[in-house]
């Protein structure tokens, strides 16, 4: 018995393992995933290792006057802003905010869609209907003023605010795929199968569903990332970010009031264009997954 | 058709009562009580005192709710905190507003679907090939901006640099210009931020379209268009967009939300005097009445909105019925 | 001269592992006013060589050599552009499953209309009128020109795909599967209306399949095809009574006959070729239960074994 045990978990091991090589081979092959993940790997070691490699602290304002806006040279490689502080420390410390809102407000939005897709397209009836109902409410919500109002009704703008707001504001789209998903995945005959051998709804949904349906998931919170990374942006630049954790969002909107107006391109240019950078490869990773990992997608 | 429509106004009418509603028991989640709030008014004592008697601070939640309810139906959205351009009333306020940010976004909103279903279509037609990839590369990075970075860039380009745009307002500080003359002084102040917001919409609607046309390329009605001896332009044109549309026009109607969260960005940026301005002054000044007046407004609207692109839809797409 | 005439046709599709040779040499003619049959398993070419006459094959498929002659015009010497006019107007097509053949948001009667204004310069209100002229020819109430494909059903979208073909008065219309879709009842209908159809008007037809026992009743001839060759044609009386390719054989012996013996219809062991880089050789070897080793080396020829009767087999005699 235990043998056997042993040999099944060793077997499912091997199979996970060559699943995954299959899928690495396949990103490698693919350019937009290719492209994806290299930018978004260079960003992610700029923002591990980065700020422990600067010489600059991005807190510390520059000592004179003369050391603020300066343009781009070799002592500054991209120049300082309104405070004299330099610009590459602050992306790189910047990064590392952006990142983690990102995520972490993902987590929130696809744990919480998720939750509410599986269990609405599984159960059906009275639930599936109610959920739905709450669902397209959300939905049809604007979401950045809902944000903005949310975050006025928070007094206080932390960074937990910040993420909690975004994850809650988002996750009605995702519910909805994965809902449908759900639908298809239960017709199949595996699901029936389980249902006979008297296996209870929470089980089927965690052991079964959950699984089939997390490629989509996965591709899914790969895109939700890229969104949250721009909605944070938006917010902090409406001046709805946390002041103490300084993101890309809050460079720029430091910058829309002062850099702009001095010329001093360095402050928003480059920022942005990180955004924009980070926001593309995790919308390139992501389309890319859903091809690769989405049979009914295959290029034609 | 008329039974459809008639079911789904009932629906949108439940689905504003429910906003409305929410909206009460949202911001009864508001910091502080009403003298704390209203420390940072600039209104008079006169307008002050008449605040804190309208919010009724003093009686049961059910009254205040009743008493919302009855002033919703009759248009009146309370008074702000603060007063804008002289009006004190949040429903003038608003209404005063409303008119800039409408012209802007139905203006931006035509050249995005425009433009971007016919990218979209160029995309499809020739895909594979570099003109593809290049076009569809330069979407997917216009979708990954945020509206108001694209827009900074812009004026960067556009006004600092070229000088060709003005940078900021509805009309040219210090004119008095009449008929005409007001109109294209409003339209050079408009190019700016309808290009701004119409180029990052543009992105989102090409990537939908290439993708909903490739798929309708390879249905067999367009192998039998093409064996009638049709040229590609007519396939294209006259037979494969036509069943575009119809995906397209929900993309459109689930886009409406986050187009008015660009409006906000770039009204503020670009200090057009609208409704998203006018939220972000109100979120500055954490003037309560006028966020929840302008979030009411929002919504409502998108939901008339989505209304309109179904019965729209059901114009356009025959095999639906009652 | 002939209606129909293809010489020595080789249609190939570029894949990323080489080039599929969906038709590889496949030769036949057609007379005005007669109707062929183009019968074999599916994948072995009967569709791609229909397409390939009026040069409607996808971006991957091209003609890499061997003629199309109709009605005394070079198809293949055609490009693009030049082909448009021809279409339709010479050569129509009936479409297997005519449920997606109908574009979903346009009314049919404008969709046969539009193919006339096209061909024929005819005003809108005209062609609409002609559109309803087939209809009734076909069987189909006048009124339902103004309705939408999702307003009809299977047969009559069928009805009205063949009205759409004739609309242009083609010399030559070739069906792909025209009945497969149908219920039994219905196709015997509409077999029957497109035979009607055709003595009245003279026009030639092609009728492709994979369901031989439709072919006695409509067609003159039959060609069999088997891994994109001519595998046997000849009159429907030739194959049927005296088909001599082992391939149409076992393909008859497929199918029941309902005045003999009960027993059980033997099928074909094995499955069809590769045809990306098909072995020389004859194609059917190795699921022929008669083979030599000529079969294996040399690929067999077209032989006449009788008036308008051919077959590309080694084990027969001229």
């Amino acid at each position: 018995m235990e043998n056997a045990k042993r040999n099944s978990r060793a077997l499912r091991r091997t199979l996970r393992r060559r699943k995954f090589g299959m899928f690495v081979k396949q990103v490698v092959g693919n350019r937009m995933a290719l492209a994806g993940v290299i930018i978004i790997a260079f960003f992610i070691l700029m923002a591990v290792f980065g700020p422990m490699i600067m010489p600059f602290d991005p807190t510390i304002n520059g000592e004179t006057v003369e050391s603020k806006y300066n343009s781009p040279s070799w002592e500054h490689l991209l120049g300082t802003d309104s405070l004299g502080r330099d610009v590459l420390a602050n992306l790189m410390s910047g990064a590392r905010v952006s990142l983690f809102v990102g995520i972490s407000a993902t987590l929130i939005t696809m744990i919480l869609g998720t939750l509410i897709g599986i269990v609405s397209g599984y159960v059906g009836g009275f639930v599936d209907n109610l959920l739905m109902r709450v669902t397209d409410f959300f939905l049809v919500l604007p979401w950045l003023p809902f944000c903005m109002v949310l975050a006025a009704l928070f007094d206080k703008n932390s960074i937990w605010n910040i993420i909690l707001v975004i994850g809650l504001t988002g996750w009605s789209s995702t519910a909805r795929i994965i809902r449908s998903q759900t639908l298809s995945v239960k017709e199949q005959q595996y699901v029936e199968r389980t249902i006979s051998i008297g296996a209870g709804k929470w089980h089927i949904m965690f052991r079964h569903i959950l699984p089939n349906v997390f490629p989509l998931v996965f591709s899914e919170a790969i895109l939700i990332i890229s969104g949250s990374i721009l909605t944070e942006t938006s917010l902090a630049f409406l001046g709805l970010g946390d002041p103490s954790r300084p993101s890309w969002g809050m460079m720029l909107s430091d910058a829309s009031s002062g850099a702009m107006s001095v010329g001093a391109w360095w402050c928003y240019i480059i920022p942005g264009a990180c955004v924009v950078l980070v926001a593309l490869g995790f919308t390139l990773m992501g389309y890319a997954f859903d091809e690769i990992l989405n049979p009914k997608l295959k290029t034609r | 058709m008329v039974k459809r429509i008639l079911k789904r106004l009932l629906f949108v009418c439940i689905t504003i009562f429910i906003v409305i509603t929410f909206n009460f028991f949202l911001f009864r989640l508001m910091p502080g009580d009403i003298e704390t709030r209203l420390q940072k008014s600039t209104a008079s004592q006169e307008v002050k005192d008449r605040i804190i008697e309208e919010s009724g601070v003093n009686k049961p939640w059910y009254e205040q709710y009743a008493s919302y309810l009855k002033s919703m139906f009759s248009g009146d959205l309370g008074t702000a905190y603060n007063s804008y351009d002289g009006h004190q009333r949040v429903a003038d306020i608003i209404w005063s507003r409303i008119p800039n940010t409408v012209i802007l976004l139905v203006c931006a909103e035509i050249l995005a679907i425009l433009l971007g279903m016919f990218i979209g279509v160029v995309c499809a037609y020739k895909r594979g090939r570099p003109l593809d990839t290049g076009l569809l590369s330069a979407s997917l990075a216009l979708y990954s901006m945020p509206t108001f970075w694209f827009a900074m860039v812009l004026i960067f380009i556009f006004c600092s640099g070229l000088g060709w745009f003005p940078a900021s307002g509805v009309k040219t500080a210090g004119t008095a210009y009449h008929g005409m003359k007001l109109v294209a002084d409003y339209l050079k102040h408009m190019t700016l931020p309808m290009l701004c917001m119409g180029l990052v919409m543009v992105g989102s609607y090409a990537i939908t379209m290439r993708s909903t046309m490739i798929d309708i390329l390879t249905e067999d009605y367009i192998t039998t268009a093409r064996a009638k001896g049709f040229s590609t332009r007519y396939i294209l044109f006259k037979h494969a967009a036509p069943n575009a549309m119809l995906p397209m026009s929900t993309i459109i109607a689930l886009n409406l939300s986050v187009v008015f969260g660009g409006a906000i960005q770039l009204e503020t940026l670009f200090s057009w005097p609208g409704l998203g301005m006018l939220m972000y002054k109100a979120l500055n000044a954490r003037d309560y009445p006028v966020l929840q007046g302008c979030f009411l407004i929002s919504t409502v609207a998108i939901i008339l909105a989505n209304f309109l692109m179904d019965i729209l839809y059901g114009f356009i797409d025959p095999r639906v019925k009652d | 001269m002939k209606l129909l005439e293809v010489k020595d046709l080789h249609t190939w599709f570029h894949t990323s592992k080489g080039e599929f040779r969906a038709v590889d040499g496949v030769s036949f003619d057609l007379d005005y006013g007669e109707c062929l049959g183009l019968v074999g398993e599916s994948g072995c070419g009967k569709t791609t060589s229909a397409l390939s006459i009026s040069k409607l094959l996808p971006k991957e498929g091209y003609i890499k050599s061997g003629t199309i002659l109709v009605d005394g015009i070079d198809y293949t010497a055609l490009d693009e552009k030049a082909i448009l006019s021809h279409r339709w107007k010479d050569v129509s097509m009936i479409f297997q499953g005519a449920m997606n053949a109908f574009n979903p948001v346009k009314r049919v009667g404008w969709q046969i209309a539009e193919a006339i204004v096209l061909h024929e310069g005819l005003s809108q209100a005209d062609a609409m009128e002609r559109a309803g002229d087939l209809f009734e020819r076909v069987g189909i109430p006048r009124a339902r020109i103004k309705q939408y494909p999702h307003e009809f059903s299977g047969g009559m979208k069928q009805r009205a795909m063949i009205a759409m073909a004739l609309a242009c008065n083609a010399k030559l219309v070739i069906g792909d599967e025209p009945t497969t879709a149908l219920d039994v009842m219905i196709q015997a209908q509409i077999l029957e209306l497109l035979e009607g159809l055709r003595r009245e008007s003279n026009m030639g037809m092609i009728l492709i399949t994979h369901d031989l026992s439709i072919l006695g009743e409509t067609c003159d001839r039959i060609a069999v095809m088997y891994a994109g060759k001519i595998a046997e044609i000849g009159t429907v009386d030739d194959i049927f009574n005296n088909a001599m390719h082992p391939y149409t054989k076992r393909l008859i012996g497929c199918f029941p006959n309902i005045n003999a013996d009960r027993s059980i219809p033997s099928g074909i062991p094995g499955y069809p070729p590769n045809l990306i880089n098909p072995p020389c050789g004859c194609l059917f070897c190795p699921r022929c239960d008669c083979a030599t080793d000529s079969c294996v080396s040399e690929c067999p020829p077209l032989i006449r074994v009788g008036e308008k009767h051919f077959v590309a087999c080694h084990r027969t005699e001229a």
